[in-house]
């Protein structure tokens, strides 16, 4: 049985060069479906994971009750003041506590490429405390700014996307001009953002607090004791939200959004894509009737030719699938694209072409390769021998 | 036997293959009903106003507010007829569901949108009630609000005095939009900015835009330019852009959701190129035969290249049909499930790309076969050669 199968699957691949035209299509149908499944979840765990490496487990932002996200919270400086003595708050190595009030204002650049429109970038003011809270944080151009001075430095995906705030340029902003002093790398959300010392930011843009101080929890018990104290001054109102949940709630909705998209899209498609397999498996069974009926003829059995023609289309299948997870690669691995998070300020992420995401595409592919193949597949096996030979 | 009759019967000559190519060209246009949609919304948020009016924003970002003090300058420079303002409440239903509410000046706001279609009385209403609130229709529905009612909204940017951030507004009436476009964009609430900027704990006098309403033949370039100027080195620069270009510079803001978007359609479009090309191919090929027994009985050159043509346009025509018919219906679901706040109108505009594309389509597939079967020569093709 096996040699039989082995036999027949062996003339089935060597004829397949005679009739390409046809067996393309199963090829390009399938590649067309992984690369667009595997770009747009690897857009998705691109976005997703430079906002989950954003958030440090130990580490906890207080925002202004019910805020949902930075940009709605705001404190005046008493509530700062008061919420960086807390409990619970690691000290630093230099003896002082580990915590940033920021201010998080929105600036406009122009995109790279629509030099018209403006998009929203996050200018964050920040206190000294914030280097040392973001141990991801270095300096790779330039220098930092000087306290009390105007002037910014910038994350280096800003400059990926957006211009007008390389190193020397100066940004306008309430009429009065920033100058750039350096580049700054975390690998993450904040390099999406320009960072000034929060004392100028507050003088320029007339506030006077900030938007939200993030503390590094001292031991296990941190959080809940920072939460408990701060949950129980009547002088604040205040939600405590470690930096890592945060993060991971700010992705929710692009990660539906694209979850949905990838789904419909990658349902029509494969959809498609298996119409267009069982028309070439069909036609490669007909083109083909006459041998096959020879080999019934002379003593194969149904089965090896049912399974046969299942390898020919899932052989097909899958080199259709890697060539799609290879377009998908190529193109799409590490392109660096911008949209608006949930701050409403523009976030520079990376596509992430994962291996697991390659295998769900592959396994995709070999699912339409099956179906495709599986209703030609019995045709062939049930083919009248007699009727078969004597035809054409 | 017609000569659209013989097309046809030749197209049910293999019904599998037929059937199964339609399904293909289905799904394709299926998808490229919903891509395209996709693909306006995210562009067409755009083309959807009046290009009178201009919006006056923080030069920096909207988000910073401009002094109310503005707004007698504005409304004093020629050529603008009417100034109103809007600011973001940063409204939230219930727990979690945002809503686009903005606090208007109530009189001015009326006269600048003439779109919103309201009963006179209503709008006096509004502007009376120093806690009332208007609502979009579509918003409204949604939510089974009815006039009379007082609506908990709270807003996750503004407290009130005591802190609280759960605000009540008499809803006192219900607006829809003047005509078919604007009736799909009545997902807007409205309070009035004056019992906002006096209940709510931070920040007097301020609001996020000034919109601008226009004088007949008045220049907008030149308007804009004159607000900026005016405003250039003070604490308040403004940034002024026609309310095109506000909703361009909005959308735009998603960035390269448009470029996936057309990247996924290219890879369709080339699988289907590829899936009907072959088809017609494969039975060009089978039929080499019979072709050249027409050519025998004396039709043209031209009128068997015509057969050829004609089923390759009926395949692509029957599936790209049904396909954006498809697409229709679904959009109209989308928009019905989510009441309206997620539109994904397959209209006349889609309709017309993907007619076009169906014509491009059966040409790019039907040409290289019709054309091999104009040039059968009928020996050959007899001796099958």
């Amino acid at each position: 049985m096996l040699k039989q199968i082995g036999a027949i699957t062996a003339i089935n691949i060597k004829s397949i060069p005679e009739r390409w035209a046809s067996s393309l299509v199963i090829v390009v149908g399938l590649a067309g479906v992984v690369a667009v499944f595997t770009a747009l979840l690897a857009m998705r765990a691109g976005f997703e994971s430079t906002l989950k490496a954003s958030g440090q487990p130990d580490e906890a932002m207080v925002m202004r009750g019910g805020s949902d996200s930075e940009i709605n919270s705001a404190f005046d400086r008493d509530s700062s003041d008061l919420i960086e003595q807390a409990p619970g708050i690691r000290v630093g190595a230099d003896g002082k506590r580990l915590a940033s009030a920021e201010m998080m204002v929105i600036a406009e650049l122009a995109r790279k490429d629509d030099v018209k429109n403006g998009a929203n970038i996050t200018l964050r003011g920040v206190q000294p405390a914030a280097f040392a809270l973001r141990p991801q944080f270095k300096i790779v151009e330039g220098r930092s700014f000087t306290p009390g001075l105007r002037e910014l430095i910038v994350g280096r995906s800003v400059l990926r996307q957006f211009q007008g705030a390389e190193p020397g340029k100066r940004v306008r902003m309430r009429g009065s001009d920033w100058t750039v002093v350096g580049i700054f790398e975390t690998g993450d959300a904040y390099e999406s953002e320009l960072w000034a010392d929060l004392n100028v930011a507050r003088t320029t843009f007339s506030r006077s607090g900030s938007s939200s101080v993030l503390v590094a929890l001292d031991g296990a018990d941190g959080l809940d004791k920072l939460k408990k104290a701060l949950g129980a001054d009547p002088r604040v109102s205040v939600d405590v939200i470690r930096q890592q949940d945060y993060f991971s709630g700010q992705t929710k909705q692009f990660r539906q959004t694209i979850g949905v998209l990838a789904g419909v899209v990658t349902a029509i498609m494969a959809l498609g894509a298996i119409f267009a397999a069982l028309n070439s498996m069909y036609a490669a069974v007909a083109t083909r009737s006459k041998e096959i009926a020879t080999l019934r003829a002379i003593g194969f059995g149904g089965l090896p030719v049912l399974v046969s023609v299942m390898i020919e289309s899932l052989l097909l299948a899958l080199v259709g699938g890697l060539i799609g997870a290879l377009i998908a690669i190529l193109l799409f691995n590490n392109l660096s694209v911008a949209t608006l998070g949930q701050s409403f300020t523009q976030v520079v992420f990376n596509f992430q072409v994962t291996p697991v995401l390659v295998v769900r595409g592959l396994v995709i592919s070999i699912v339409i390769g099956m179906i495709g193949g599986l209703l030609p597949a019995i045709r062939a096996a049930r083919l009248p021998v007699v009727d078969s030979l004597r035809a054409a | 036997m017609t000569r659209s009759g013989f097309v046809i019967a030749n197209l049910f000559r293999k019904k599998t293959r037929t059937i199964l190519t339609v399904l293909s060209v289905i799904m394709a246009f299926l998808l490229f009903g919903l891509l395209q949609a996709l693909s306006h919304v995210f562009s067409a948020g755009a083309d959807f106003v009046g290009a009178t009016r201009l919006v006056t924003q923080a030069r920096v970002s909207f988000t910073q507010p401009l002094p109310l003090s503005m707004q007698p300058k504005l409304e004093a420079i020629p050529g603008v007829a009417r100034v109103t303002n809007s600011q973001w409440f940063g409204g939230v239903w219930q727990t979690n569901t945002p809503l686009f509410v903005f606090a208007v000046d109530a009189p001015t706001y009326h006269d600048v949108y003439p779109e919103w279609v309201m009963p006179e009385e209503q709008w006096k209403e509004f502007a009376r009630t120093r806690t009332a609130m208007v609502a979009g229709k579509m918003v409204a529905d949604q939510y089974g609000w009815k006039v009379g009612q007082k609506i908990p909204i709270s807003s996750n940017i503004y407290p009130q005095k005591d802190g609280s951030k759960a605000w009540a507004f008499d809803l006192v009436g219900i607006y829809d939009g003047k005509d078919e476009a604007w009736k799909k964009q009545t997902t807007q609430v409205f309070i009035n900015h004056e019992y906002f900027d006096e209940a709510n704990q931070f920040g007097k006098g301020r609001t996020n835009f000034f919109v601008l309403e226009l004088a007949a033949g008045a220049n907008p370039e030149a308007i804009s330019k004159t607000i900026d100027t005016m405003f250039e080195n003070s604490p308040d620069e403004t940034k002024t852009q026609t309310e095109k270009e506000f909703n361009l510079s909005f959308v735009k803001q998603f960035g390269d959701i448009g470029l996936i978007v057309r990247w996924i359609l290219f890879a369709v479009f080339f699988t289907l190129l590829l899936v009907v090309g072959n088809t017609m191919a494969q039975s060009v090929r089978e039929r080499v035969p019979e072709l050249a027994v027409l050519k025998t009985l004396g039709y043209s050159d031209g009128s068997v290249l015509g057969f050829v043509l004609a089923e390759a346009v009926a395949l692509c025509l029957i599936g790209g049909l049904v396909g954006l018919g498809i697409a229709t219906l679904l959009g109209g679901l989308v928009e019905k499930a989510t009441g309206g706040q997620f539109q994904l109108p397959v209209d006349g505009f889609v309709w017309s790309i993907g007619l076009a594309t169906i014509i491009l389509m059966s040409l790019a597939v039907g040409l290289l076969p019709a054309l091999r079967a104009q040039r059968l020569k009928i020996v050959d093709a007899l001796a099958r050669r």
